[in-house]
């Protein structure tokens, strides 16, 4: 039985090997979201920056509105960073941001480091809200129309494929709407 | 017309690697010898075939030829030259096909710098790296063929990626495939070893060279990616722990511990079976890191080519190598016995525990990296792992790691006494505390983890220190080997030392300015001299100008940029940097505010963070001087003569 132990290297890789050919049929970004087409959840946080109000989901009832979680210490956030600028300084519709399990101080640092794309970011230090909206990968983002309802959600970085060809076309035609 | 050449090229050069991987070995298993001497004339002709399809694929780029899909897809008619011959390997398709040619280079170095080994012997190894070439190959023509063409042709090609047009990008992917896949060498070596039956002294000696070759590119490759990234990115950062970067360390790891355990092997002949597998080990990670980085199973910042199917056909292939290669160790290994027995202190014992403690953390990577896939798989949910995970593992290793590696080379074979090792380095210990406590004060202030990291630095220049006045008067004899260990061990402490310096003492300060505006960090006064535009050959840009001061005297101009490539409509952030060897002068150029009548300027000293890619070329450099020991390329009988004379002894 002691040549076994040459075998277990082979054993571990033929597990390693079943993960993998798992993880092929799994798209890292696409995940369903039994909130799409249901009414946003309801929240009430403090904004990240204390001075300004609390900022509630009703707050942004008749806008067409953005909401992207994203925290200080998540690295795919800075992916995508350079994209929400852009589309934050086009001035098409409000992104709002939901920092996910986070400090303040950190979370202010970060912003001012990388620049701010927020109308407004709320503060779910312990994410209860996050938990709300499913939030199970950062960064999320959620496109909400003007009745409060979630119309889309991308798991992971926002690529600029995504933006043109999903977000910007149902930004669109929700204004219309 | 090239296209189609190029594409015969690989057709032929399939035909030339299935010859190379059945005769010769059907030659070495049946003993006849001219189906053995195949082998040799056929890598040749397989190389050949190979850099001719390169070379087509080259062509088509420097053409623009935008019928061919590819270059269609990654190049513009607008890209400099330099970035079109970059394209080549600036996507999948051609990033396989470079894959393929450094293959094709080691196997024809192999055919060129054997004549010592045994027929048999190279019959095998060529033919396994042919078997390594056929699946490349395979995997080229069924699912990601670089000369697939476009009808009609595109006027204009999509451009390379941004944020690949840089000079570093053209040297990163060569040399850590170089690396990467003169692991392939080692590999071969340990098949051909298990299938032929023999693994003495003489086969550990023959791969040591090879190993540390590959070892080498391995280093320069990860150097060169982590540079590029410190100065692309524009965060100031180095190394991020990102799935793809983690693919070239888990490598670079196993190779470290596998040319520790080669030096074992051939001394001593102890650790056979453990130094095969890590040959195994070595290139199936190298294997395992093209996966992750070519299928799409992690979402990355690198991970720019995502396409399932063609995850599948690398993982049969990746199932095939390395699931055949430890089916062979499992059932070849028990065969090859044990080596000579050894203390529990001794070098054997201290290259042991160097070894798995490289191991350990080769592993602790790995579980990081393919931590969340596995969660995902189990469907337990999506997370990230990030730095805090890698820092917190990490550094309890490293630490006794660095220990041992000052002990290591001091101690001697089979048996050593702890107490005559520790009156050695007494004064090594004293000094190397002493300057760590020294550099802090003079750097700053002195922390715990800072004195920690100092203290590795000095203390590996110590041991060594101790190490060559205790060889005094017999330096002109220190062989290449040695001198290269040397080299490379102080390399660990030119890069322990840029680490530690950064991590403590680098200021950063974030801060908006107008023209004119100063600010001052770390003594350096940072003048804002406004932003103009300006226009490069495929884009346009902002280009901020800033001069720094230290005590009244200009000592840089600095000129960040923010880019716009026409083509893609990607912005980029090129930092603008001073380097110098105690410290970088850092700034990239943020968001402009007020209307654009000022921006949000990052600003960064670093001191001595070029210590830390000084320390990875001294690590290849100490991997070439040893590789060029003479010893390694000596004739057949003398090494048979030596391995008579070392059973002997």
């Amino acid at each position: 039985m002691k040549g076994l132990r040459f075998a277990l290297p082979l054993a571990l890789f033929a597990a390693l090997v079943f993960f993998l050919w798992r993880g092929l049929s799994l798209d890292p970004r696409e995940v369903p979201s039994p909130l799409i087409g249901k009414p946003a959840p309801a929240f009430a946080l403090a904004q990240l920056d204390d001075a300004a109000p609390t900022l509630r989901r009703d707050d942004m009832l008749g806008k067409v509105w953005v909401l992207n979680v994203w925290a200080s210490w998540c690295t795919a956030c800075r992916e995508e960073h350079a994209l929400l600028l852009a589309f934050s300084g086009a001035g098409i519709v409000p992104i709002v941001g939901l920092d996910y399990k986070d400090t303040q101080p950190e979370a202010q640092a970060w912003l001012a480091r990388f620049g701010n794309p927020y109308t407004a970011t709320a503060f779910d230090g312990d994410g209860r809200v996050g938990i709300d909206f499913g939030v199970y990968g950062v960064p999320e983002t959620f496109v909400i129309d003007r009745r409060g309802v979630v119309r889309f959600k991308q798991v992971g970085p926002l690529t600029p494929q995504v933006l043109e060809q999903r977000i910007l076309p149902l930004l669109k035609e929700l204004s219309r709407g | 017309m090239i296209p189609q050449l190029g594409q015969a090229a690989l057709l032929l050069a399939l035909a030339v690697a299935l010859l190379a991987g059945t005769v010769p070995l059907a030659g070495a298993t049946l003993g006849r010898p001219r189906w053995m001497a195949l082998a040799r004339p056929l890598a040749r002709l397989h190389f050949a075939l190979v850099v001719a399809a390169f070379g087509c694929l080259a062509a088509s780029f420097v053409r623009n030829d935008f019928s061919v899909l590819y270059v269609a897809v990654n190049s513009n008619s607008t890209l400099p030259l330099g970035y079109r011959l970059a394209g080549v390997w600036g996507g999948h398709e051609g990033s396989l096909l470079l894959w393929l040619t450094m293959l094709a280079g080691w196997m024809l170095a192999v055919a060129q710098f054997s004549r010592q080994l045994p027929e048999a012997f190279v019959a095998r190894v060529l033919a396994v790296m042919g078997w390594i070439s056929i699946g490349f190959l395979l995997f080229m023509l069924l699912s990601s063929n670089p000369f697939e063409r476009v009808f009609p042709p595109p006027p204009d090609g999509n451009d390379l990626n941004p944020l690949l047009q840089d000079p570093g990008m053209v040297a990163h992917p060569p040399m850590l495939y170089m690396g990467y896949v003169g692991f392939s060498v080692a590999f071969a070596f340990a098949v051909a070893a298990l299938l032929g039956g023999t693994l003495d002294a003489a086969w550990a000696r023959w791969t040591r060279p090879w190993t540390t070759a590959a070892w080498a590119c391995l280093t320069i490759g990860i150097m060169l990616g982590s540079l590029w990234a410190y100065y692309v990115l524009g965060w100031g950062g180095w190394w991020f722990w990102d799935p793809v970067e983690n693919a070239s360390f888990m490598p670079w790891l196993a190779g470290t511990a596998l040319i520790h355990s080669l030096a074992v092997t051939e001394k001593r002949g102890a650790f056979k079976s453990w130094t095969v597998l890590l040959a195994i080990v070595a290139f199936s990670l190298s294997l395992l890191g093209t996966f992750i980085v070519r299928s799409g199973v992690l979402s990355s910042v690198h991970a720019f080519a995502t396409d399932p199917k063609r995850g599948l056909i690398i993982l049969v292939f990746l199932a095939i190598v390395i699931g055949g290669s430890l089916a062979l160790y499992a059932w070849r290994a028990p065969t090859l016995g044990l080596g000579s027995r050894f203390g529990v202190v001794s070098r054997e014992s201290m290259l042991l525990a160097n070894n798995v403690l490289l191991v350990v953390a080769m592993l602790s990577v790995l579980l990081g990296t393919l931590y969340p896939l596995l969660l995902d798989a189990l469907g337990q949910g999506k997370l990230s792992v990030g730095p805090p995970y890698f820092d917190t593992v990490f550094v309890p290793l490293m630490v006794p790691a660095v220990l041992l590696l000052g002990l290591g080379p001091l101690a001697k074979w089979k048996q050593a006494a702890l107490p005559e090792l520790a009156h050695r380095l007494r004064w090594a210990a004293v000094a190397s505390i002493a300057a760590a406590l020294i550099a802090g004060a003079w750097a700053g202030h002195i922390s715990a983890g800072t004195t920690l990291g100092l203290w590795m630095a000095f203390w590996i220049v110590a041991s060594i220190a101790v190490d060559l006045w205790q060889r005094r008067g017999q330096w002109q004899a220190l062989p290449r080997a040695m001198v290269g260990m040397l080299v490379a061990h102080l390399g660990v402490a030119a890069f322990a030392f840029g680490i530690s310096m950064v991590k403590s003492y680098e200021a950063e300060r974030d801060v908006k300015m107008a023209p004119g505006d100063t600010a001052e960090l770390a003594g350096h006064v940072f003048a804002f001299r406004g932003v103009r535009e300006m226009q490069g050959p495929n884009y346009d840009a902002l280009q901020g100008l800033l001069e720094v001061s230290r005590g009244g005297t200009l000592v840089a101009t600095l000129r960040p940029e923010k880019r716009i490539y026409r083509v893609q409509q990607t912005p980029t952030t090129e930092a603008a940097i001073s380097p110098g060897p105690v410290r970088d002068l850092y700034v990239s150029l943020g968001e402009p505010v007020d209307q654009g009548r000022a921006w949000i300027v990052r600003l960064y000293v670093k001191p001595f963070v070029d210590w830390i890619w000084g320390g990875c070329v001294l690590m290849a450099l100490g991997g070439a001087i040893a590789a060029s020991d003479r010893r390694y390329r000596a004739r057949r009988r003398e090494s048979q003569a030596g391995v008579i004379a070392e059973a002997g002894a």
